[in-house]
């Protein structure tokens, strides 16, 4: 399972009957592995890495620190809940150190950057401070490095 | 008065590549997709890399000892110890500008005029010429596929005479990724200790073998002082460009390689040294990565290979397979030329390693496994294209 796992995980077209090629399985064994791991959720979701400068020069990424005070009963879970689900929030961690929750933020502009910050989420009870970075540049994103295009350097033929 | 050279004879009979002009078809032709590579496709590891750009600041710029440096030479005698269990001592170490030179200079260091030198085939292209540019001369062994291309103890004893001098083995093979288990090197090891034949055990895919570690003839008590083994970083660390491999063995014949090199080299290139340190200070990891990543497409190629009706043996190391066209009734360098010229996919003709290698071609899987479908699905076409009925 896990090397099914490995192999999506880096390329997540691999069809079953390719998996199963490589790693000497029974097709239809490992069909029904994938569909298991759909259904319990250890494969989230099926996405593209996209880089967006190719596209689209104007978008914004953020990085913004936030303390929040935690409440009764529900720790944190319930604050980082109210704010995970915005749909500008890309993602989300909860850190041990200065900060409490670590948002990473996409916007066509840094106004609506600045219009989530101010009146989304600064707003909140719960939240007692934000620090907004913004990204200046993508270098790696999911363990792909955006920073260069990577072209086989090699000859075409060598012996 | 206009001047012309007159070459050494030697030279001057060695025969150009005669697949030269198939490999200039390759480079006219844009946006072919090439499965005929003979290097990793993955990059020098960070650290390694790293380490040699930390040696150009602190202006480590100098030629090194001629045998290389001390440090990298203890480095590969642990080597040698923690991954195959042969002890060496750093005198029996010679460091040199890619496997390559090794083999050269070891062949130098042996052969005088006249001497035989037994070369399983088919095989990497060097062995022939130079054991011609050292006056000797080269006796191919024919290996085949119905023994899985290994060398078998009768066909070396059939080629035997009194003027034996080398045998080369060249396992883990390219071009047909036969690998040779304990106990077919101990066959061959039974053969050889009765007699006065030292070996050039090239080993520089040693560490891509799949299912099974490589197991070299040094291994063998009785045939590691007769034995010289050529390795190299290019391979198993991806490290091609750094051109660095070494020579380890009997210090006699160490120190006459460590002669000629001395005069033809000085020392080998001082940056790729120290990132070679690295590498074997703290590479393992690496290698097993890379590895297990070449089996996969492994895996993957040899089946589908298999199933469009291409003929293909399990090879078991380097990052190659040796499939037979046989079916399709084309002389490889044909079949080459067509599938280029039809389909732009590049593979090898199995005659660039030795006649013997008429029939088949060399595919290599130094490429993404994406890579590897796409040039599959158009030699698949191809295949049907000719109306190869398989089924």
């Amino acid at each position: 399972m896990r090397e099914i796992i490995k192999l999506l995980e880096k390329d997540c077209r691999l069809t079953a009957e390719q998996i199963a090629k490589i790693l000497k399985r029974d097709t239809a064994e490992v069909e029904k592995q994938i569909k298991e791991m759909e259904e319990s959720g250890v494969i989230a979701k099926y996405k593209a890495i996209i880089n967006w400068e190719k596209v689209d020069q104007n978008l914004m990424y953020a990085l913004i620190e936030v303390k929040v005070t935690p409440q009764t009963d529900m720790g944190f879970e319930r604050v980082a809940k109210r704010i995970y689900e915005f749909p500008e929030v890309h993602s989300m961690y909860l850190m041990s150190g200065g900060y409490d929750l670590a948002i990473n933020i996409k916007g066509r502009t840094i106004h609506d950057i600045a219009k989530f910050v101010t009146e989304k989420l600064s707003v909140l009870d719960c939240v007692i401070s934000t620090s907004t970075h913004f990204v200046l540049k993508k270098y790696k994103d999911s363990g792909v490095i955006f920073a260069n295009d990577v072209t086989d350097g090699r000859e075409v033929i060598s012996f | 008065m206009s001047f012309e050279f007159n070459l050494s004879d030697i030279v001057r009979d060695i025969k150009p590549s005669g697949i030269r002009r198939f490999f200039d078809l390759v480079g006219e032709m844009d946006g072919a997709i090439s499965l005929g590579i003979g290097e990793p496709d993955f990059v020098t590891p960070w650290h390694i890399r790293d380490a040699g750009i930390r040696s150009l600041e602190k202006g480590q710029t100098y030629y090194t000892a001629n045998s290389g440096l001390k440090n990298l030479r203890n480095e590969i005698c642990n080597y040698f110890e923690r991954r195959f269990n042969l002890s060496y001592n750093e005198n029996e170490v010679l460091v040199t500008v890619g496997g390559s030179e090794a083999i050269d200079l070891c062949i130098r260091a042996l052969v005088s005029e006249g001497d035989e030198v037994l070369i399983p085939e088919p095989c990497f292209v060097c062995y022939d010429p130079c054991v011609r540019l050292a006056h000797g001369i080269p006796v191919p062994i024919v290996t085949e596929e119905k023994d899985d291309f290994i060398l078998t103890p009768e066909k070396l004893k059939e080629k035997i005479t009194p003027k034996t001098k080398l045998l080369i083995l060249p396992f883990p093979n390219n071009p047909t990724g036969a690998i040779m288990d304990k106990e077919q090197i101990e066959a061959i090891a039974d053969v050889l200790k009765d007699t006065n034949i030292a070996v050039l055990s090239d080993e520089i895919y040693g560490e891509l073998t799949y299912g099974k570690k490589h197991f070299s003839i040094a291994n063998v008590p009785e045939m590691k002082d007769r034995t010289i083994i050529v390795g190299g970083f290019s391979k198993a660390y991806a490290m091609t460009g750094w051109r660095l491999g070494f020579a380890v063995g009997n210090n006699s014949v160490i120190s006459a390689m460590t002669k000629v090199h001395q005069f033809a080299i000085m020392s080998a290139p001082t940056t790729s040294q120290y990132a070679a340190i690295e590498a074997l200070k703290n590479g393992d990891a690496d290698i097993e990565e890379m590895a297990s990543q070449y089996d996969l497409r492994r895996r993957y190629l040899i089946d589908r290979l298999n199933k469009m009706g291409l003929k293909c043996f399990e090879a078991k190391g380097a990052f190659y397979v040796f499939p037979s066209i046989k079916i399709t009734g084309l002389k490889s360098e044909d079949f080459c030329k067509q599938l280029l010229e039809k389909k732009k996919v590049a593979v090898i003709p199995g005659t660039a390693f030795g006649e013997s290698g008429e029939g088949h071609i060399r595919i290599s899987y130094a490429y993404s496994i994406e890579t590897i479908t796409k040039a599959l699905d158009k030699i698949e076409e191809f295949l049907k294209e000719l109306g190869v009925n398989f089924k």
